[in-house]
């Protein structure tokens, strides 16, 4: 293992580190896809300066990010390059131990005899990490927001630190990434429900209203995770001596005032609404990236992991604010879920239209902005199509992995009643 | 979807394809097209009355000019600054030099340097935020004298007029496109292509049109409209309107490529002449080079044509001052506008200056002939096993899918596509790279050995790498070359739907060659015949089969040997007008089909 993850992350490193002195690497940070306005590096620059001149890093409606990074890389600033190679590379590794914890082949003997074909043999689970990493070091989407020095790369860098932390089992640290990952950017606070169910679950509490011990946890784990969340709030404020950051920071992320074009949703949408429809269409987008984590939860309540997958997903796709690095997080996950693959109903569609998405939003953004002869409704059309494309391959993948949960508890090959082959409907 | 083997969904295939052509010669049908109309408000209902009287002073303002031009032997630099600041312009100079990549053995230039002059007209009725721009150049030999001429003549007949709310710039390019391109990215600040010139000390407005004046006749028999620029750009069709509702007020003939416009499209000859017109339009769009000095405005969103003067041997003459005329009205017209010429088409195509086909209707041409490529993909997928056909149900395909990002065959897939691209990155940089070498150690020029090493490169191609992934993986597997097959087809449908977006001629010239061999091709063809019929497919023959219909449409055909030397000037003026201009097709070809064409060229010799 160690053999070709030394191999992987060379490559790795090697790509980012040519690109880096190539002439892309100033072209790269100025596309819209890669970056986004809460998170572009010349906005982190612009951040520090004011702050090397004594004034609150919010004066002027630039800076967005949260107090700590700004120390972070207050700090750090020779060594950008670095940082964000190494968090990259942290995600990578991050990525690659957590996934050993897996243990499907461990209940083989629950299931029907038919079932043996779609439980993974310790063999294919031996090469999950290591493809889960690959995933995120050489995917595109990471390389790009690498090489733009997107600061999305350290927030994905705390996330894998979270789920590696609650794979382990560690309550206190994954409340504490936990908190530092919605500290980022709020939306991971949805992440709090699979986490706790994960735990749970590691401890044989039973979710059930009645018994004091799930209680006992939940109240144990809400206290930790608010409690560092509210130590990181206090600490900012104490940094800067004022309040500004929430509303630069959190009012930023949830009012979206700034509407220049992304990969999401909300700027064409919000672009073109009448003034007084904006608060109420801004609270059902955003209730939206939330709201789904109720029904999630109660579906998936025994397969925690599979939920962050979810979640993840949903945040990446429904966030203010996205770029490709958000997406490329997700897509690690892919691997790991290679067993569903037999199950999954349009992968092939939807992997076509991701891929011809990617490469028209350039082409679109130069009829548009440099040639003048598209329009904005071009480029939304892509965004669009590409959005679609990933929540037809996210809720592929969630019928996929109810299938097979269906499939090891009652057999592989249904019969009807009267004995035909059965097909199942999801409902 | 269909199957290789099936030869019910090969015929499919093979209608979707020429229904494709069908409709795309369809669109050349005139009920099939639609009326030009003036989309601009600004420019349709405001009355404009012409009264530009000076054409033979123009004219002789236009010998001053040449006999000045002979005497410097260039740019009367002096004259020119002397005779604009006489009739009251604000006269600037830049001075640009520019050394080639190679020689221009076209145009006999390598080491360029030049010196633009133009006069500023500023607007006495508004603030001056915008302006517009009347160019002629400053040609070799007796050319464009008397468009020279009237631009100076318009240049003072304007200064009298008090309604220009916009300034207008005259400028007097030399060395045609470099000079406009030192021009243009000096009055913008950027710098895209490395040359070398003075800033300007003096600037308009931003400019919202601008136009070209060629002429080199006292009079002429009609006038010629250019709109094809860099890249395939073209101007907002309000501006073609503009010049053909000019030319239909006046009574000027007007031609697009050259050709008149016919009323009898009902007959064969009538059709076949608006076909002629539109795909001599579509090969000049495809060629992605600026067809007239007004070409690299398109890049800087300025709406910019060139208009052509041409004296043939028909009856009925028109003088300068009907041109002037002409100019003044199109000029009034373009200074009401209130904002950016943007209510018409962009993407068209013209089979007459009084028709158009928008995007709308020609894009499913292009569409038919990639749904091909896509289908194909879809069956490949099928094929591959992720479910056996006709069953959506993931049960009842019990086969393990082996494919995966990872598979054994993930090696044997990269090998192919890295080596292809490897060449096709050789075949970018190597000619301009290498041509030192090659005059050193054979008798050629330096455009010869450009434009040869860049041959060499393309036939070396073929014989290098096909057989490469063997080094790696021994026997190429049955699932192997399924595998790369389906990654070429999708990588061409993607790139061929780009390039259709931005150029659509070029999209689809390229579609109509490679989707067939893209389609059908498998290691299991007979070898010979597929070989030959893939060398014939390919985009450097496309390129000469291009060169033959054009000149066959312009209605000078030649021979198969100037045929061929024609071939390798296109080669060298499309490497040179990527180096010079920054056109995008030398490096789409080299560096994308090309090597999306070998790995079609490996699939056939997969072993």
């Amino acid at each position: 293992m160690a053999a070709p993850l030394t191999l992987l992350l060379i490559v790795a490193v090697t790509i980012r580190a040519v690109l880096f002195r190539s002439s892309l690497a100033e072209l790269i940070p100025e596309r819209v896809e890669v970056v986004s306005p809460l998170n572009a590096w010349k906005r982190v620059v612009e951040g520090l300066a004011l702050l090397d001149l004594g004034v609150s890093p919010y004066a002027g409606d630039v800076f967005h990010e949260t107090p700590l990074i700004i120390y972070f890389f207050h700090f750090v600033i020779d060594y950008a390059e670095i940082v964000f190679m190494v968090m990259t590379r942290l995600v990578g590794c991050v990525f690659l131990l957590q996934f050993r914890k897996q243990k499907y082949a461990l209940e083989a003997e629950r299931y029907p005899l038919d079932c043996l074909e779609l439980i993974r043999t310790p063999k294919e689970m031996y090469y999950i990490p290591l493809k889960v990493a690959m995933f995120y070091l050489l995917n595109p989407f990471t390389i790009l927001s690498c090489v733009a020095k997107s600061t999305c790369g350290l927030n994905n860098a705390v996330i894998a630190l979270f789920i590696l932390c609650t794979v382990k089992g560690s309550s206190l640290m994954s409340a504490i990434f936990l908190a530092l990952a919605t500290y980022q950017s709020i939306y991971p606070l949805t992440l709090f429900a699979p986490a706790l169910l994960y735990l749970l679950q590691r401890l044989y509490i039973p979710v059930n209203w009645q018994r004091s011990s799930f209680w006992l946890f939940t109240t144990q784990y809400t206290f930790m995770y608010l409690g560092s969340l509210c130590v990181m709030v206090c600490l900012s404020f104490f940094l800067l001596s004022s309040w500004d950051f929430l509303s630069s920071v959190y009012g930023f992320i949830l009012s979206v005032p700034d509407l220049t074009p992304n990969i999401g949703l909300f700027w064409y949408f919000f672009a073109e609404m009448f003034e007084h429809f904006r608060l109420f269409f801004i609270c059902v987008f955003q209730i939206n990236v939330f709201f789904y984590t109720i029904p999630l939860s109660i579906k998936l309540k025994e397969h925690p992991i599979f939920l962050i997958f979810m979640q993840i997903a949903i945040i990446s796709i429904f966030k203010s604010y996205p770029t490709v690095g958000d997406i490329a997080l997700y897509m690690a996950f892919l691997p790991a879920w290679n067993h569903l693959y037999r199950f999954l109903r349009n992968i092939f569609l939807v992997s076509v239209v991701l891929l011809a998405c990617s490469a028209l939003f350039p082409v679109l953004w130069h009829l548009w902005i440099y040639a003048g002869s598209a329009n904005s409704n071009f480029y939304y059309a892509i965004t669009l199509l590409f959005n679609v494309a990933q929540i037809l391959l996210v809720s592929d993948y969630f019928y996929a992995y109810l299938r097979r949960e269906h499939h090891l508890t009652h057999g592989l090959y249904l019969k009807r009643k009267d004995g035909s082959e059965a097909t199942l409907v999801l409902k | 979807p269909c199957h290789l083997q099936d030869p019910a969904s090969i015929s499919h295939l093979v209608m979707c394809y020429l229904a494709g052509v069908a409709w795309f010669m369809g669109l050349a049908f005139e009920p099939f097209t639609l009326r030009t109309y003036m989309s601009e408000n600004a420019m349709g209902s405001t009355m404009v009355e012409e009264r530009f009287p000076a054409g033979e002073r123009a004219l002789a303002t236009g010998r001053e000019f040449a006999a000045h031009k002979k005497k410097v032997g260039g740019m009367p630099v002096d004259w020119l600054v002397k005779t604009m600041q006489s009739r009251g312009l604000e006269v600037f100079t830049q001075s640009f030099t520019r050394k080639l990549p190679f020689p221009d053995e076209n145009k006999e230039r390598y080491m360029v340097r030049g010196t633009n002059v133009y006069g500023i007209l500023r607007a006495p009725r508004a603030p001056r935020t915008e302006a517009l721009v009347l160019s002629a150049p400053c040609s070799e030999g007796n050319n464009n004298n008397q468009a020279v001429g009237l631009l100076l003549g318009l240049a003072q007949y304007f200064r009298s007029q008090i309604h220009w709310a916009k300034d207008i710039i005259f400028l007097v390019n030399e060395h045609d496109l470099i000079g406009m391109q030192a021009w243009l990215e000096g009055y913008h600040h950027t710098n895209t292509t490395g040359g070398d010139w003075s800033p300007l000390q003096g600037r308009g407005g931003s400019i919202q049109a601008a136009l070209s004046l060629e002429l080199s006749s006292d009079v002429i028999t009609s006038l010629d409209l250019v709109l094809e620029g860099l890249n395939g750009q073209l101007p907002n069709l309000d501006l073609a309107n503009l010049f053909y509702a000019f030319c239909q007020k006046i009574g000027v003939l007007c031609t697009i490529q050259g050709k008149l416009q016919r009323n009898d499209w009902d007959t064969t000859s009538g059709y076949s002449h608006a076909a002629q017109t539109m795909m001599l339009m579509v090969l000049k769009q495809a060629s992605g080079r600026p067809w007239g000095d007004h070409g690299l405005f398109l890049r800087y969103h300025i709406e910019a044509a060139s208009i052509r003067g041409i004296n043939s041997f028909r009856q009925y003459k028109t003088d300068t001052t009907t041109i002037g005329r002409l100019l003044e009205g199109m000029y009034r017209k373009l200074n009401n506008l209130l904002e950016r010429l943007h209510q018409s088409y962009f993407f068209y195509l013209m089979p007459s200056l009084s028709r158009f086909v928008s995007i709308g209707y020609y894009m499913p041409a292009f569409g038919l002939l990639a749904v091909i490529l896509l289908l194909r993909a879809l069956d490949l997928w099928v094929q591959l096993g992720a479910s056996p056909p006709g069953t959506e149900d993931g049960v009842a395909g019990g086969v393990q899918v082996s494919y995966g990002p990872s598979s054994p065959g993930v090696l044997s897939i990269l090998t192919p596509v890295v080596i292809s691209h490897m060449t096709g990155v050789a075949l970018y940089t190597l000619p301009i790279l290498s041509q030192e070498m090659a005059v050193q150690h054979f008798p050629v020029s330096e455009t010869e050995a450009v434009v040869l090493t860049a041959i060499a490169i393309y036939t070396a191609g073929l014989a290098l790498p096909h057989n490469t992934h063997r080094l790696l993986q021994g026997e190429g597997t049955e699932e192997g070359w399924r595998v790369l097959k389906l990654v070429a087809l999708l990588y061409l449908a993607v790139l061929l739907g780009c390039t259709a977006l931005i150029n659509f001629s070029l999209g689809f010239i390229l579609a109509l060659s490679l989707v067939p061999i893209a389609a059908f091709i498998t290691p299991h063809t007979p070898k010979a015949l597929s070989a030959a019929i893939m060398v014939l497919l390919s985009p450097g023959c496309t390129l000469l089969y291009c060169v033959f219909v054009f000149q066959e449409l312009q209605e000078t055909p030649v021979s198969l040997q100037d045929g061929w030397m024609l071939f390798l000037s296109v080669i060298s003026q499309g490497i040179l007008d990527h180096a010079l201009y920054g056109s995008l097709v030398y490096p789409l070809l080299a560096l994308l089909i090309y090597p999306c064409w070998l790995l079609l060229w490996n699939i056939l010799f997969w072993k």
